[in-house]
């Protein structure tokens, strides 16, 4: 009898739902709620300030200025060769994209919470959201990049050299948004207990540019050990990828790529799944 | 119900094995539109106090503490601490226990209750918003929930930005609020604002703009927490209207949560009323509010304290700390005066101020207000102590709630609140043995909660 009844039911809310039963048919209904989530943080990102989406560009500018002194400069770590400008911001557009998706989805659970307590979606729409709107920002900044390349390319004898790996940018920039996406849905789901972690993750994305290529190539370390690490890091093969086939340095290779691929969609899997899991009772504990 | 429900299905599928298969589909559909919303042994538990103090190393400070030391919790607040805490073996709190009902289809239920009967618990478990301890809610159609109006407004976003936001939040397409983007503006009445940022917006407009776009939801169940709470009477008169029309004329399904006994005498059919956490009554509207006002709403506190010295709150130029009935009880006589003591705490130098007071009766119907025109002064940092007394109040026999607001000027010219405790203390007006004697019998309700005096004369 109850067999039959339910699979008339529509709705159906229990207590304790199966570890991997992520809705993503209801995830595709909530397409609209999506899109306005997207628009939203556009929107509202630089609402009331007088230089609006200049500050797009001026974030990049100011920080590679900051890295030719500091890091160029005086501390004087090679660039391989390259253009010091054009070497940062290669590093800087993916990294600052990154960290941005980071930051903002793991505190999706406490900066919602108000919105989260009173009605029900699918709360996984608001990290996809936050990613798929930081997209805008890296397109831009890309667009900023892909105008100094363009001089360097053309006005001077810089050793630029593009090749056919640099059509793999989309699929590099698709493995950030999913390491972020799934570190930071799971780090947003272990916030909800403790706050501690937030303190943590601001910290941790500092340290992790340090240990990503991001600001020197990873041909200047020489110790293999501290090399095996640093290609642990899955965020290392995508920024020598990037800078391999745009400017052509870096070490490039396909197992290097598979192994980020793979982590990636682990982490992701990972923080999916934990993200369904505490979202049903997170008002609880928030 | 039960019964022949089942009876039905037995009926349905002997029907089906009979190879009468239309009659069995028919009955089945029958069964299928009865039922909207089935509770089945609904229960949620909450654990006292904090589940976590927020931060790691407060939580591992406090399993050091009171697990390894065996001192007491460094993180219960005061006022936490109660005997139950204390034995360990009941940290834990049903705010719902044992809950089964069914929704008839079409049918608008009052949930009602006192403060921590579990009313919201209710409603958020079946928006979603937090999944039950134990039990299953069953449904049929789209389920939306009001527990507040405009959710997901933003700030920065338009008049029209956010009707499409909060209508994707409620989960209507695009599409859909497209159609009915012209119906929404209109019943909201914010036609000229539309692509005014909601930040401009008064909060009345905020209001109005979100309960619109909630009530062309068209869901087949509408959940609806004390929203009418806010508006002016005019437009809680529209919104009322509304959802009647959706449930009378449209056949949907309303769970309807207030406090306003009135608003759910006039939308409901049925009536719940919860206590603790369980179903204490259920049955028709007007036996289930009669229930709740007689039974639940009186209790013995004739003293409140709302804030201590710790937590003064210099936001409010006045606030607050105490408010009791001088003679520490809180049923009185016919006609007795009600004395009130109050205490008041001056985070500013305020210069006339006032303590206003408003009487409801047990089903929230405002019977009258003090607005008072003898002022006061208090100055930073001192502790007033105020007497108000309340005479020839003429209340009839009953339940009645008051509320205190503290704050400059009266009815005669502006007014600021510092501060509004609502229905802050509840008291009873009985009357005593020689009057009922000479009365012969009882108030009746109907009468209204005034007892006027007249003089009559022969002429």
């Amino acid at each position: 009898m109850a067999a039959a009844q339910t699979s008339e039911w529509t709705t159906v809310i229990k207590p304790k739902s199966s570890l991997l039963s992520v809705d993503f048919g209801e995830l595709w209904q909530y397409r609209d709620l999506y899109r306005m989530f997207v628009k939203r943080d556009i929107v509202t990102w630089y609402k009331q300030t007088i230089l609006g989406p200049l500050w797009f560009f001026i974030q990049p500018i100011m920080t590679t200025i900051m890295f030719m002194v500091v890091f160029g400069g005086i501390a004087k770590i090679s660039t391989d060769g390259l253009p010091q400008p054009l070497f940062y911001l290669a590093g800087i557009c993916l990294w600052t994209y990154f960290s941005e998706c980071l930051n903002q989805t793991s505190k999706t659970f406490i900066e919602n919470a108000n919105m989260f307590g009173k009605v029900y979606f699918p709360r996984l729409v608001v990290p996809l959201a936050t990613v798929t709107s930081n997209l805008v920002r890296l397109s831009i900044q890309m667009g900023l990049f892909f105008l100094v390349f363009a001089y360097y390319l053309i006005f001077t004898d810089a050793p630029v050299h593009p090749n056919l790996y640099a059509l793999l940018t989309p699929v590099l920039i698709a493995l950030i948004a999913a390491l972020a996406l799934g570190f930071g849905v799971l780090f947003s789901s272990l916030t909800t207990k403790y706050r501690d972690l937030t303190f943590l993750l601001s910290f941790i994305v500092q340290l992790w540019m340090y240990a990503t290529p991001v600001i020197y190539p990873l041909s200047t370390i020489e110790d293999p050990r501290l090399k095996m690490l640093m290609q642990a890091n899955p965020l290392t093969s995508i920024m020598e990828t990037f800078k391999f086939g745009m400017l052509g340095v870096g070490e490039f290779s396909w197992a290097a790529l598979g192994y980020t691929a793979g982590f990636a969609v682990f982490i992701l899997a990972l923080g999916v799944i934990v993200f369904n899991k505490i979202q049903r009772t997170f008002m609880d504990t928030v | 119900m039960q019964i022949q429900v089942f009876a039905q299905l037995n009926l349905a599928r002997h029907c089906e094995a009979e190879g009468r298969g239309n009659l069995g589909r028919f009955i089945k559909d029958l069964e299928k539109t009865m039922t909207a919303i089935e509770f089945e042994n609904i229960s949620k538990q909450y654990r006292l106090g904090l589940v976590s103090t927020g931060t790691l190393s407060h939580d591992l400070n406090r399993f050091w503490q009171t697990k390894v030391l065996r001192r007491e919790d460094p993180y219960l607040k005061v006022g936490e601490v109660n005997d139950r805490a204390h034995k360990g073996a009941s940290e834990y709190v049903w705010a719902l226990k044992d809950i089964n009902f069914k929704v008839e289809q079409g049918d608008v239920v009052g949930i009602i209750g006192r403060n921590g009967a579990g009313k919201s618990t209710l409603l958020k478990l079946l928006s979603r918003v937090t999944a039950p301890t134990t039990g299953t809610i069953r449904a049929r159609g789209r389920i939306a929930s009001l527990l507040e109006v405009g959710t997901g407004f933003h700030p920065e976003m338009t008049g029209r930005e956010n009707i499409y936001m909060n209508g994707a939040i409620m989960g209507m397409s695009r599409a859909e609020i497209t159609r009915k983007l012209d119906e929404i503006v209109d019943f909201s009445g914010c036609e000229r604002f539309l692509d005014t940022p909601v930040k401009r917006y008064s909060s009345g407009m905020t209001v109005r703009l979100g309960f619109a776009i909630a009530a062309h939801l068209e869901p087949e169940i509408l959940v609806v927490d004390e929203v009418l709470a806010v508006g002016d009477a005019e437009f809680q008169k529209k919104a009322i209207g509304k959802m009647q029309d959706v449930s009378r004329g449209e056949g949907r399904t309303v769970l309807f949560v207030s406090h306003n006994m009135g608003a759910v005498k006039n939308l409901c059919k049925r009536g719940i009323v919860l206590n603790q956490g369980q179903v204490a009554f259920d049955g028709g509207v007007e036996e289930a509010v009669g229930y709740y006002t007689s039974k639940s709403i009186i209790d013995n506190v004739w003293h409140k304290q709302i804030c201590d010295f710790d937590h003064l709150n210099q936001a409010k130029d006045v606030q607050f700390l105490s408010i009791e009935f001088a003679k520490q009880a809180n049923t009185f006589k016919i006609d007795e005066p009600i004395e009130f003591i109050i205490q008041i705490h001056g985070n500013k130098n305020v210069e006339k101020c006032r303590i206003n007071l408003t009487i409801y009766s047990a089903d929230g119907t405002p019977i009258g207000s003090v607005s008072n025109t003898e002022t006061f002064s208090i100055k930073h940092g001192e502790i007033k102590t105020i007497k108000i007394s309340l005479k020839n109040n003429h209340l009839a026999m009953g339940y009645y709630n008051i509320s205190f607001s503290v704050g400059l000027g009266n009815y005669l010219s502006c007014q600021t609140d510092f501060e509004v405790q609502k229905n802050i203390l509840t008291f009873e007006i009985k009357s005593d043995l020689e009057q009922l004697i000479a009365a012969v019998g009882q108030w009746n309700h109907g009468w209204g909660q005034i007892m006027l005096q007249s003089q009559t004369i022969e002429i």
